[in-house]
């Protein structure tokens, strides 16, 4: 429980939440999409381009998913393109980490498993705790975690305060991500006050989204927790990373969450260990446009392999 | 500023959009016509000449006021509503067609950012002949008449020059007047474009008529006794003077003057957002905006914080060529106008102000002024006071909500002011209590066609847009 700040009691816990300066929906939603007309220079398109590899999350969260997915999934992680960096880790559900962690095995690419009963987490806290200390056991290096939406809307911070403090205790060494789920949590308001509840608990990331929730990663939201991180280190110090998940298809859409980064919550961020982007597709589309930066055309998809 | 991860390319607009004319002439009776004199208008991004104008002289103006009533008699006064609305949709039409063309030449002369042009003036420009378009056949239904006064002499400012004369022409037309307008001296390419796009959309020759020139021109046009009315946009001062000419003709006048706004924050204010609407309300256009929000007042229990989070996004604005997609903040319109700008900043720091600016490279040619942010500023400094009319902010801070009306309303304009709050029922009691023309909650520098727009005090009278907006160009 090192990274947790002592908050002794509910209602200062409210209090501290509470305090925080409201959010006009309408001034974020315009600077959101303001920044969204910047135009990035070519050559550091490309660099960009590499960085957003190094940052995503390579994601496959199905029931469907099977030990030869995985096996797939992380062979794709590690040989993404000739002279491409590997991508920040694979994301699996608990059942499938030693599958992964084999799989994984000395390429330096993280194995993170989502926990807690994801994604709706409606699982008493002895099963949450139980399946967080299992995928640890198992290699897991960074837990995923859902926060209990219902408990935050009833105005119950305390319960999440004490869930996400105990997973912690749970995960060890592993990294914590606290999935917020914007999508359920409606209001810009809620969004910054549940960041900063996470952070205030521990969380060492804080991410938007299951993935399995609309709207899941906007430019309004990503561009909220930025601003969080930022003035929670400016606060307390401690700096926390931001990972969004969810809808993010396009090299485009990984660019303009760079320049989000960079114009909010600054250049250090621009970082795999400080920024990760939870995606299934958009690894592709990357490599497709970093082979067009190299040679200057466009080849067919068939050239990517498809895990 | 900027990490090296993130260049941001220089993404200029092409000036291929545009082809700029060595010569221009008068716009009168449908046709251009040249004049005895003629003066340059520059770039002031670069002070290159862009092109030689014509400056209508008294012969040149008695022409065009001829023009414009004859027009009046035979043609635009008759016609009905209806059909006015037609040429009025179509002009609308043609902006939006020609909206890059007019945005970069906008930005050439006037020395904005794209991004403003592009984004606000030439979508706001459109929307003001559409809107009024749509009054011109109801106008029995906005309670004003709708017997037109007859020729009206108008004359616009620099800082949104298209902008301008959409606001002037349109309900002007709608209501069936013809007009004589005078665009500003150092910013009058946008208006010759629009005398193209009148003959394009085949309005009836002396509706419309576009007289370039100085203060001279502006001066014929407001003496001339075949004038009906006057519209008038611009300083304070030359208002004064206009309204002085204007006494005891019958001539009917508004004026839309200069500002001091207040942007108020409160200390339970979105504060990031406040951050964002601080940037609008005295970066916009370089600060060049009467209804900028020039004065912050901020609560001190939150000025501390506001003001670092203000000064580190003020940082992150990118100063330079105009024309570029990712520029903030652009040229000042001329070196006159920097000149006041500089004189008066410095008069504050002499005043005891603390002066800050971000690091910020200027170019070496053109006229150019950083962000700046004026702390410690009494209501007793010139630059509490005056107008400076460029990206040039002054902080003060108050305690209680009274002493902060009584700080905003205390200064002779009150054209515009902000009130930043989570609190709606505050919100609504300072709206009340403020003496300014427009109050923005939680936001700055918004318009809409259908919003009246105008001043108190010296800031001017009459209001444009809206429903009201109609009342200035009917005789009743």
């Amino acid at each position: 429980m090192a990274d947790a700040l002592s908050v002794t009691s509910v209602n200062e816990l409210r209090g501290i939440l509470h305090g925080l300066p409201g959010v006009d929906q309408v001034g974020v939603e315009a600077r959101a999409a303001r920044l969204g007309t910047r135009s990035v220079k070519n050559e550091s398109k490309a660099r960009a381009v590499d960085l957003a590899i190094s940052m995503v999350d390579l994601t496959s969260l199905e029931g469907a998913d099977t030990p030869g997915k995985v096996r797939a999934l992380c062979a794709k992680a590690v040989h993404t393109a000739p002279g491409a960096p590997t991508v920040g880790a694979v994301c699996v559900y608990p059942d499938l980490v030693k599958v992964a962690v084999d799989a994984l095995r000395g390429s330096g690419v993280g194995v993170a498993s989502v926990a807690t009963a994801f994604p709706a987490g409606r699982a008493p806290l002895a099963v949450k705790l139980e399946d967080t200390r299992q995928a640890v056991a198992d290699g897991a290096s960074e837990i995923d975690m859902v926060i209990d939406r219902g408990a935050f809307l009833t105005g119950d911070y305390a319960k999440v305060y004490d869930e996400i403090t105990a997973v912690k205790e749970a995960c060890g060494a592993a990294h914590l991500k606290v999935i917020l789920e914007t999508g359920e949590l409606a209001t810009y308001d809620n969004v910054r006050r549940a960041s900063w509840l996470a952070m205030l608990a521990g969380a060492d990331f804080i991410k938007t989204s299951t993935g399995k929730i609309q709207p899941a990663a906007t430019a309004p939201v990503v561009l909220l927790m930025l601003q969080a991180v930022r003035d929670f280190r400016e606060r307390h110090g401690r700096t926390v990373g931001v990972k969004p998940a969810g809808g993010i298809r396009t090299t485009k859409d990984a660019i303009r969450m760079l320049v989000l980064v960079n114009e909010v919550a600054g250049p250090d961020w621009l970082d795999p260990r400080l920024f990760r982007i939870g995606a299934s597709s958009l690894l592709n589309d990357l490599l497709m446009q970093r082979e067009k930066f190299a040679t200057g055309v466009y080849s067919g998809p068939d050239y990517f392999t498809l895990d | 500023m900027m990490s090296e991860m993130f260049e941001y390319a220089p993404a200029p607009e092409s000036r291929s959009a545009v082809r700029i004319e060595d010569s221009y002439g008068l716009f009168v009776d449908g046709e251009f016509v040249s004049a005895k004199r003629t003066f340059p208008t520059i770039d002031p991004a670069t002070e290159e000449v862009l092109a030689e104008v014509a400056e209508a002289g008294a012969e040149e103006v008695d022409l065009a006021v001829a023009a414009a009533r004859t027009a009046f008699e035979r043609v635009w006064g008759p016609m009905s509503g209806r059909e006015r609305a037609k040429y009025l949709y179509r002009i609308a039409r043609i902006i939006q067609e020609r909206s890059r063309e007019l945005a970069v030449l906008e930005s050439i002369d006037n020395g904005k950012p794209i991004r403003e042009t592009r984004d606000f003036d030439l979508p706001q420009a459109a929307a003001h002949f559409f809107y009024h378009a749509g009054w011109a056949d109801k106008l029995e239904y906005a309670g004003y008449g709708t017997t037109p006064i007859g020729v009206a002499g108008q004359i616009i400012p620099w800082n949104f020059p298209l902008l301008m004369l959409a606001w002037k022409i349109a309900p002007a037309l709608a209501c069936g007047n013809t007009v004589v307008l005078k665009p500003a001296e150092t910013t009058p390419l946008t208006a010759l474009a629009f005398a193209d796009i009148c003959r394009q959309a085949e309005l009836p020759p002396g509706v419309v008529n576009i007289v370039t020139g100085g203060p001279q021109t502006g001066r014929l046009l407001v003496e001339h006794p075949g004038v009906d009315k006057i519209a008038f946009t611009g300083s304070t001062e030359v208002g004064r003077a206009i309204a002085r000419a204007v006494v005891g003709t019958g001539k009917r006048l508004g004026l839309e003057l200069g500002g001091k706004g207040a942007n108020i924050v409160f200390d339970d204010a979105p504060l990031d957002q406040a951050v964002e609407g601080i940037v609008d309300s005295i970066f916009f256009n370089q600060g060049q905006v009467c209804c900028a929000g020039s004065r912050l007042l901020v609560q001190e229990s939150v000025a501390e914080e506001l003001l670092a989070r203000l000064k580190e996004r003020t940082a992150t604005l990118r100063l330079g060529d105009p024309l570029d997609k990712n520029t903030d903040v652009g040229a000042i319109n001329s070196a006159a106008q920097l000149a006041r700008i500089s004189e008066l900043t410095a008069s504050g720091e002499a005043e005891g102000a603390e002066r800050w600016s971000p690091e910020c490279a200027l170019p070496e040619r053109g006229f150019w002024f950083a962000p700046t942010i004026l702390t410690g500023v009494a209501l007793s400094h010139r630059v509490a006071r005056e107008e400076i009319f460029g990206p040039v902010l002054s902080v003060l801070t108050f305690r209680t909500p009274a002493e902060a009306v009584e700080k905003a309303n205390n200064t002779p304009y009150g054209l515009s002011a902000g009130v930043w709050t989570e609190k709606g029922s505050r919100i609504l009691s300072m709206a009340q209590k403020l003496r300014a023309g427009v109050v923005w909650a939680n936001t700055f520098n918004r318009f809409d066609p259908a919003s009246p727009f105008g001043g108190y005090k010296e800031s001017g009278f009459g209001r444009e847009g809206g429903r009201q907006g109609l009342e200035a160009y009917l005789a009743q």
